[in-house]
């Protein structure tokens, strides 16, 4: 039979405290507990400077997300969508310290089949990336760091971390790559209150209309199109008056 | 030193789908019952709040309502040899935290099992012969029949207000239903949900090729409805935020819309949230539950004694929980003996995705629900001939498509590029067009002698015990019957009208990193003998006949549909047995 120690329980209560605002064990009898918005809005990426990228980092990952997502005449591209904005709020968050995740040791390699064994954050993994990007560049390109390169050697640097062909010091390409695309990606297309996907950009370029919640008039429709704008939990709703 | 509490006449460990329903039937017989949950406290009106929960990123990939590996996780490895590692990140299931449990955020698929999974090993032996089964297949029957648990599935499904088309009341085949489902003692409670548009024309190519569509049984309400506790629900907005969401309109089954409203008014009734069960304690002869110990948010450690202990955790959880707490000889695959942890099983989907000509085709995607659909049945269980084909096992399969939301569901072509302009203009090219399913084939996955939990020896959870370690693989068996029905399924999508199809069949080695449902089944499986089972057919533990253990642990290996109308119909079946028989004179209810 398993013995739990106090400190253990007590590292445990930690834990469970950081996994969301206010819990506390409860006792319910007699009833539900009844607190408005016990659930909660999200909190608004807002604007303003970066949470979490240094300047430099902020303008290497601008110039990134615009070549993964390249502005067009009808739809903006990533940096004008706010993916690194997005990217920046995720960083500075839970998820940038992997607050959720399993991240006690020992850490070991495995199998492709046995998932992410990293101990690094994404925080630091995006830290140590593109510091290792920019010293490249630097080196490659006379002094310039990669936000300043023409957009062909910026498309040209991507495919190498692609496919490999680009090493970075410290880091690895191709992971810093993958990870870069699902941030971006996530950005684009999540709701704008988390910084990305400005004006449901994305949403607008697809044809998804969000946060809609009832389509009982329309579900038997057959192969209409859908005609309203999509609307959003943050910033769109149009129709609604914002609040002052 | 754990504070000892007064003792209650019942524990139950875990306050999702089983433990709700226990709850409910043993409050209703006078008992006082104590429910601990690991989760917070969660209901329709305070935290699935409608202007909130369409939120793709927080909800589905930041996995808000689940568990999270930092509060508990389990190490994986493929094989007997290698070293398991810990699951970091969720990926080949996800987990349930909280009150609702996986009732919370599930589809609410509403299947029943075929008669012939409840005597697997009986009739594929007596059509196929013995030999024709893979020699390390542990496959068992039950110990239960299909006629047995049909009261049981009624009732959970009448409890959940399930809408779908019958295909066999008292054995008449009905038009528009499933011909090859066991007989139902009456229809569905609800009409059927209706269909969006990639639904229905996926039923009209699978009528032109000569199978028998049907709507998929929902726990999505297609109706008001008023269940037998006097819980009303709502209708389905076919809003598209379903699996992985809790729901806003009261329109899908769960333990919230179906029981906690009235279970919460009952004086004999206390939740504990918050509060983690560390342990099943047992008296000194080991045979005799004496209540379970937890600990709460504040690290205090609490003793909550009890006649009757009720395990209604998740399934991994279970079976941690009966090895932590010594019940039970834990299974060795190498003596192959003990039978904790034996028989672990999960579920092979695959599914084939279709990209339609987007000026012909709009499906609009993003209208929806999680247990909507077309299916066919030609190819579950035993329904078609195994004997030329060289493996046993199969699944349903049909357009059940729950979403368009754009993070999980933009499918593009194979060779897209993954960024740039390419990339771009293939989304818009292909969003409102494609036909994509994720278990669009949703197939059985059979026992193993090598397939099984136990302990890690290295890793710990946040309480320092051992986390739970699975050992699981992919058989040829299970890949060569993925192979088979993926084509199938591919052909039924190129007669929708296709202008390319991609078939992804299940490939091995089973991977932590690829989402395939969150049907883990078996570790403490029912059955008739105590050196192959853990649990009698009422669920009642062999050793400790004051525990019973709820869920698909008890699933001996699993079929080709979804779990969860199964699990209901069991608890029912074991509250039965608990109030009609056991409580009279508590005791094993079978003598082994």
């Amino acid at each position: 039979m398993q013995q739990v120690t106090r400190r253990a329980l007590l590292a445990g209560a930690a834990t469970l405290l950081a996994s969301g605002p206010g819990v506390r064990a409860a006792i319910i009898r007699g009833g539900r507990p009844w607190q408005p918005y016990a659930g909660g809005p999200p909190e608004p990426a807002g604007s303003g400077p970066w949470h979490w990228f240094t300047p430099e980092e902020g303008a290497a990952v601008e110039a990134l997300v615009d070549r993964l997502i390249p502005p067009e005449p009808d739809t903006p591209g990533g940096r004008d969508a706010g993916c690194a904005v997005f990217i920046d709020r995720q960083l500075a968050g839970p998820y940038g310290s992997a607050a959720a995740l399993y991240m006690r040791p020992p850490f070991r390699d495995g199998t492709k089949a046995q998932g992410n064994q990293s101990p690094l954050t994404p925080a630091a993994r995006y830290r140590a990336a593109l510091a290792a990007l920019d010293a490249h560049c630097r080196a490659a390109f006379a002094g310039q760091p990669f936000a300043r390169l023409p957009e062909a050697a910026q498309d040209r640097i991507i495919h190498g971390l692609e496919d490999s062909s680009l090493q970075l010091d410290g880091a690895s390409g191709r992971g810093f790559f993958e990870l870069l695309i699902k941030d971006t990606q996530h950005g684009f297309f999540a709701d704008p209150v988390y910084g990305g996907n400005r004006d449901m950009c994305a949403w607008k370029m697809i044809g998804f209309p969000g946060a809609r919640y009832d389509y009982r008039d329309w579900i038997d429709r057959h192969n209409q199109p859908f005609p309203l704008p999509p609307v959003a939990i943050g910033g769109g709703r149009p129709g609604w008056t914002p609040h002052a | 030193m754990p504070n000892r509490l007064p003792s209650r006449d019942v524990a139950i460990i875990g306050l999702g789908w089983t433990g709700s329903i226990l709850a409910e039937q043993l409050t209703a017989e006078g008992l006082d019952v104590v429910a601990i949950e690991r989760g917070p406290w969660r209901d329709t009106p305070t935290d699935f709040n409608v202007n909130t929960m369409p939120d793709e990123l927080r909800y589905r990939i930041q996995h808000e309502l689940f568990l999270r590996p930092a509060q508990q996780s389990l190490t994986f490895r493929n094989t007997l040899g290698q070293e398991a590692l810990p699951v970091r990140t969720w990926g080949a299931f996800m987990l349930p935290n909280g009150v609702g449990g996986g009732g919370t955020h599930w589809n609410a698929e509403m299947w029943r099992f075929l008669p012939s999974d409840f005597v697997l090993r009986t009739h594929l032996t007596q059509r196929y012969g013995a030999a024709f089964l893979p020699a390390d297949m542990t496959i068992q029957d039950w110990g239960i029949t299909y006629d047995e648990l049909e009261p049981f599935y009624d009732r959970f499904e009448y409890l959940c207000g399930t809408s779908g088309t019958a295909g066999n009341v008292a054995g008449r085949i009905l038009p528009g239903g499933n011909p090859f489902e066991g007989a139902r003692s009456r229809p569905y409670p609800l009409p059927a949900m209706k269909q969006g548009y990639g639904h229905a024309l996926f039923a009209d190519a699978a009528r032109n090729l000569g199978y028998h569509p049907f709507p998929q049984p929902s726990g999505n309400l297609s109706a008001p409805y008023t269940n037998p506790l006097g819980v009303q629900m709502g209708p389905c907005s076919y809003c598209g935020f379903c699996e992985w969401f809790g729901c806003a309109n009261y329109s899908k089954a769960s333990p919230q819309t179906t029981i906690l409203p009235t279970l919460a008014l009952r004086k004999n009734f206390e939740a504990r949230t918050l509060c983690e069960v560390t342990r099943i304690n047992l008296d000194r002869t080991g045979r005799r539950a004496t209540g379970v110990t937890y600990v709460d948010t504040s690290g205090q450690e609490w003793e909550q004694p009890a006649d009757l202990v009720l395990l209604c955790g998740f399934q991994l959880f279970n079976v941690q929980l009966l090895l932590l707490s010594g019940i039970g000889t834990p299974y060795d695959p190498v003596a192959n003996t003990g039978v904790i942890g034996r028989n672990f099983t999960h579920q092979t989907t695959s599914a084939a995705i279709g990209f339609f000509d987007k000026a012909k085709y709009n499906f609009n995607p993003f209208m929806s629900a999680g247990a909507i659909g077309m299916c066919i049945d030609e190819f579950n269980g035993d329904n078609f001939d195994h004997g030329p084909l060289g493996f046993v096992g199969g699944g349903y399969m049909g357009q059940v498509q729950t979403n368009g939301r754009p993070i999980e569901t933009t499918p593009v072509p194979p060779g897209t590029p993954l960024w740039g302009h390419g990339w771009k203009q293939a989304i818009r090219d292909n969003y409102l067009s494609t036909i994509f399913s994720g278990a669009g084939v949703h197939g059985s996955f059979y026992s193993y002698r090598d397939i099984y939990i136990d302990l890690d020896p290295t890793w710990k959870d946040r309480f320092g015990r051992p986390l739970p370690r699975i050992t699981i693989d992919l058989k040829p068996n299970e890949l060569r019957m993925s192979a088979y029905l993926t084509d199938k399924y591919a052909e039924i999508i190129r007669a929708m009208g296709a202008r390319q199809v991609v078939s992804q069949p299940r490939k091995g080695p089973y991977s932590m990193s690829a989402y395939q449902t969150s049907h883990l089944c078996g570790g403490a499986i029912m059955g008739t003998d105590p050196r192959t089972s853990a649990l009698n057919k009422y669920l009642q533990s062999w050793d400790v006949p004051n525990l019973f253990v709820m869920g698909a642990t008890a699933f001996p290996q699993n079929a080709g549909y979804n779990p969860t109308t199964t699990i209901g119909a069991l608890t029912y079946w074991a509250a039965h047995a608990i109030r009609s028989t056991y409580l009279k004179d508590p005791g094993p209810l079978v003598r082994a």
